[in-house]
């Protein structure tokens, strides 16, 4: 007997970018290519103050990329994961060290799915407040409900969780913790008496880690049995899934630079462009990212339309252009030689970032298990 | 959903075309070869096409709404994989080049499957240089005499027609002297030789061409303009190999996951870990073919289509390799090595170790996969050319 599958013929998807796409794309793009020049981004690092929260608050309240998957009813733009990917691309294209993929996605696709958040919402949509889903970094969509945290029957929690990125900007947690009836989703506030933050030291630079201690923390339910774990499950579907445009953004970044390097640098009397070896290791990089684009492009589009083939759009693209990025980043470095190896060069901030990626939301080994079970290729 | 410009062709109206060339030809009682006229005379051919010459001027992407609504009726197809070169190749550059008086001749029976093409470009010293070509063409009065030798000609066994790349000014540099034309294969002059390939077919051959006279007619595009027209030609042809629509686990890969599924005792968890790999791979390749589909509307491809006939050789060869190894002892046989002339070129057919033989030449057959890589990076990427040196001297001054 071969499981239940779900190999079905699809021409229904619209993998292209639509006007409107076009628009948010060009206003983000603009924004960020005046405030978040990779020099500034690698200025930011060196103090140790890499959330950049001014550019943060012009993206979330001037151009609303805050509320983009916020329904109107709830003060957002109603927009899809379709939109939300098209800003994710620009903002791996220039590794901005903003919340936008842990708080207006993940964390806010989170508190869209509890029945009591309407203020939290409210709040995250308008870019008056960030959020964080107190989960490690590294969760795959389709993990077991977390286990770190513990609520009494007063909802005051207790435990611990690591590795939760982008939480030391985030005015608010939503914490999973297993209570008394089981599993639930918690709202605490970020000076909330009794939680406790240790800072380690991040891979990547842009979006640093927090590990978080909640001692007797007294927390607001926001969703119980029932509904805090299919909450929690979009979320991370949604987060996987959104994160390969974020990939493909660091990838098309990290092939441009290196094309445009290798037309300007000449050894032998020649630029090194126009040696064959590396024009076919170019060519390779190009057709890796235009892949990674239908691939990214699909699993928007399925999250968007809330397909019942979402979990494998979002499993394939993951399982795709995490090492696409990756890879995008390594040669990039290998072709530019020593300055590639410098700290000055800002390459090495998208290969930290790729690599991170590739670790976040669970590993491509990980994406590619999930798929087995999904199309019916069991081990 | 209404359109937008009054003159749209949309999926609803596609299947209500359809609908009626079913009412008026019935599939299961008129013969194949009528069907396929009236198809074509409906527009319902290739729908991107013009109208008048098999399509409605319809969105490309409107061609799977009419397939799928007469696969589901039963109706006959016209047998893609015998007229390859035809659909693929020879129709869109007659499209693009062709007068109107040629492109009425010729794209029904081509469409219909009445008159197989083939494609006489590569020569013994010509291939990835193509434009090196020696083949002649002397003009005279209102025909051209044409005298040299073709290679690797797939389905030159079965065709009436090729099209025909020669070298009609020696003195001019080598992408200056070139003019195409389609070529009679029944022509007096015209000698085709079976070429056997490493599967035991003979699926090419090899084309001798002795004073065949083409007439003047049959020229497709300018003389001395050879090269542009035949850059049509190829950029077609690599989306023809790489770029089919294909459902998910359409082509080699769902043949692999048919096997992984019925034969639980192959599973390992090395061939396991590659074949998962090997499914993302194939499922993103068909969401680009996809994508660039979707982009061209009804645009011809660009030097981007190179990309899709790369991922689809690498796929080939690599999930064939990938069947044979997991079938493990039945994988050291093969189906049978006797000549055969076939009459279609088919990718997935016949066995594993045939799969396996015949997708090496996917890396080979419309442009290397280097040569793809070259123009990618050159045409694509904007990266610096080779330093050339053959590029400004007379063809007929090249070293040989
Ligand atoms: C199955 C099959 C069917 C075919 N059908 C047809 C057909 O119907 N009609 C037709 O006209 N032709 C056909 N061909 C021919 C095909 O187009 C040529 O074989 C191909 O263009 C390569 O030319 P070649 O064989 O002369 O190899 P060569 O050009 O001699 O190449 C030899 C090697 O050198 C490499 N190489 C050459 N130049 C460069 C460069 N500049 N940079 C890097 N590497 C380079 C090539 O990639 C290859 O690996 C077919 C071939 C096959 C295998």
């Amino acid at each position: 007997m071969t499981p239940a599958r779900t190999v079905v013929p699809r021409t229904d998807q619209d993998l292209l970018y639509s006007e409107v796409e076009q628009d948010l794309r060009s206003s983000v793009h603009d924004l960020l290519a005046d405030r978040c020049p990779p020099a500034a981004v690698l200025a930011r690092c060196e103090d140790r103050t890499p959330h950049d929260l001014a550019l943060w608050r012009a993206l979330s309240r001037d151009l609303g990329v805050a509320g983009l998957l916020v329904p109107p009813a709830h003060g957002g733009h109603g927009a899809t994961a379709r939109e939300a990917a098209v800003v994710l691309e620009e903002l791996g294209a220039s590794v901005a060290p903003v919340p936008f993929l842990t708080s207006a996605v993940v964390a806010t696709t989170a508190l869209l799915g509890c029945s009591g958040a309407a203020d939290e919402i409210a709040r995250l949509a308008s870019g008056a407040a960030t959020a964080v889903l107190t989960v490690p970094l590294s969760t795959a969509p389709g993990s077991a409900f977390p286990q770190g945290v513990r609520a009494d029957a007063a909802g005051v929690l207790t435990g611990r969780v690591t590795s939760v990125g982008d939480a030391g900007c985030a005015d608010l947690l939503v914490v999973p913790a297993t209570g008394p009836r089981g599993p639930g989703l918690y709202a605490v506030h970020a000076g909330a008496r009794g939680l406790g933050a240790d800072l380690p030291v991040s891979l990547d630079l842009t979006r640093p880690l927090v590990d978080i201690h909640f001692d007797r923390v007294a927390a607001r339910p926001l969703a119980g049995p029932g509904a805090a774990e299919p909450a929690l499950a979009t979320a991370l579907l949604t987060g996987a899934g959104l994160l390969a445009s974020e990939q493909l953004g660091i990838a098309q970044w990290c092939l441009d630079t290196t094309v445009r390097h290798l037309g300007e640098r000449s050894q032998f009397g020649r630029p090194v462009g126009s040696f064959q070896a590396l024009k076919h290791r170019l060519a390779d990089r190009w057709l890796e990212v235009v892949s990674a684009r239908a691939a990214a492009r699909s699993a928007a589009d399925a999250l968007a339309s809330g397909s019942t083939d979402a979990p494998v759009a979002v499993a394939v693209a993951q399982a795709y252009c995490a090492p696409v990025a990756v890879r995008a980043a390594e040669e990039c470095l290998q072709l530019h030689g020593g300055i590639g190896m410098t700290w000055e060069h800002p390459l090495h901030l998208f290969l930290k970032r790729a690599k991170a990626d590739e670790v976040a939301f669970g590993t491509p080994g990980r994406h590619r298990a999930a798929l087995a079970g999904l199309v019916g290729l069991p081990a | 959903m209404t359109t937008t410009a009054a003159t749209a062709v949309d999926a609803d109206e596609l299947r209500g075309r359809v609908s009626a060339l079913l009412a008026e030809y019935d599939p299961a009682t008129v013969d194949r070869l009528t069907f396929l006229r009236a198809r074509f005379d409906a527009g319902l051919a290739w729908v991107h096409y013009p109208r008048g010459l098999g399509g409605l001027d319809a969105p490309r992407a409107l061609q799977s709404v009419v397939d799928a609504a007469l696969e589901a009726a039963g109706a006959p197809d016209n047998d893609p994989r015998r007229i390859g070169i035809g659909l693929g190749m020879a129709a869109p550059t007659l499209l693009r080049f062709g007068t109107e008086r040629q492109r009425r001749r010729f794209l029904r029976p081509l469409w219909t499957g009445e008159e197989v093409w083939c494609q006489l470009f590569s020569e013994p010293g010509a291939g990835s240089d193509l434009a090196s070509l020696g083949t002649r063409a002397v003009r005279d009065g209102d025909a051209w005499v044409v005298t040299g030798q073709k290679v690797w000609t797939s389905s030159a066994h079965t065709a009436r027609w090729a099209i025909l790349l020669a070298r009609t000014d020696p003195e001019v540099p080598k992408h200056q002297g070139l003019t195409y034309f389609v070529c009679d294969m029944h022509a007096p002059g015209v000698e085709v030789r079976p070429l056997r390939q490493i599967t035991g077919e003979a699926e090419f051959n090899e084309v001798f061409l002795n004073e065949v006279r083409v007439p003047d007619e049959h020229r497709l595009g300018e003389v001395g303009d050879g090269w542009r027209v035949a850059r049509t030609t190829l950029m077609n042809e690599r989306v023809a190999i790489g770029g089919q629509a294909l459902p998910r686990e359409g082509g080699m890969i769902g043949i692999v996951a048919e096997l992984w599924r019925g034969r639980p005792e192959l599973r390992t968890p090395a061939l396991h870990d590659r074949l998962l790999r090997l499914w993302v791979d194939a499922e993103v390749a068909r969401l680009t073919g996809e994508r660039l589909r979707q982009q061209l509307a009804t645009g011809a491809p660009g030097p981007e289509g190179s990309g899709m006939k790369l991922a689809f050789a690498r796929l080939a060869q690599e999930i064939s390799g990938l069947e044979v190894e997991m079938l493990g002892e039945e994988g050291l046989r093969y189906d049978d090595w006797t000549l055969r002339r076939p009459q279609t070129v088919d990718f997935t057919g016949r066995g594993p170790g045939y799969r396996y033989l015949r997708a090496k030449g996917n890396s080979i057959e419309g442009g290397t996969s280097e040569i793809l890589r070259n123009i990618i990076a050159e045409r694509v990427l904007g990266l610096p050319a080779e330093p050339r040196t053959d590029k400004d001297v007379a063809w007929k001054d090249l070293p040989r």
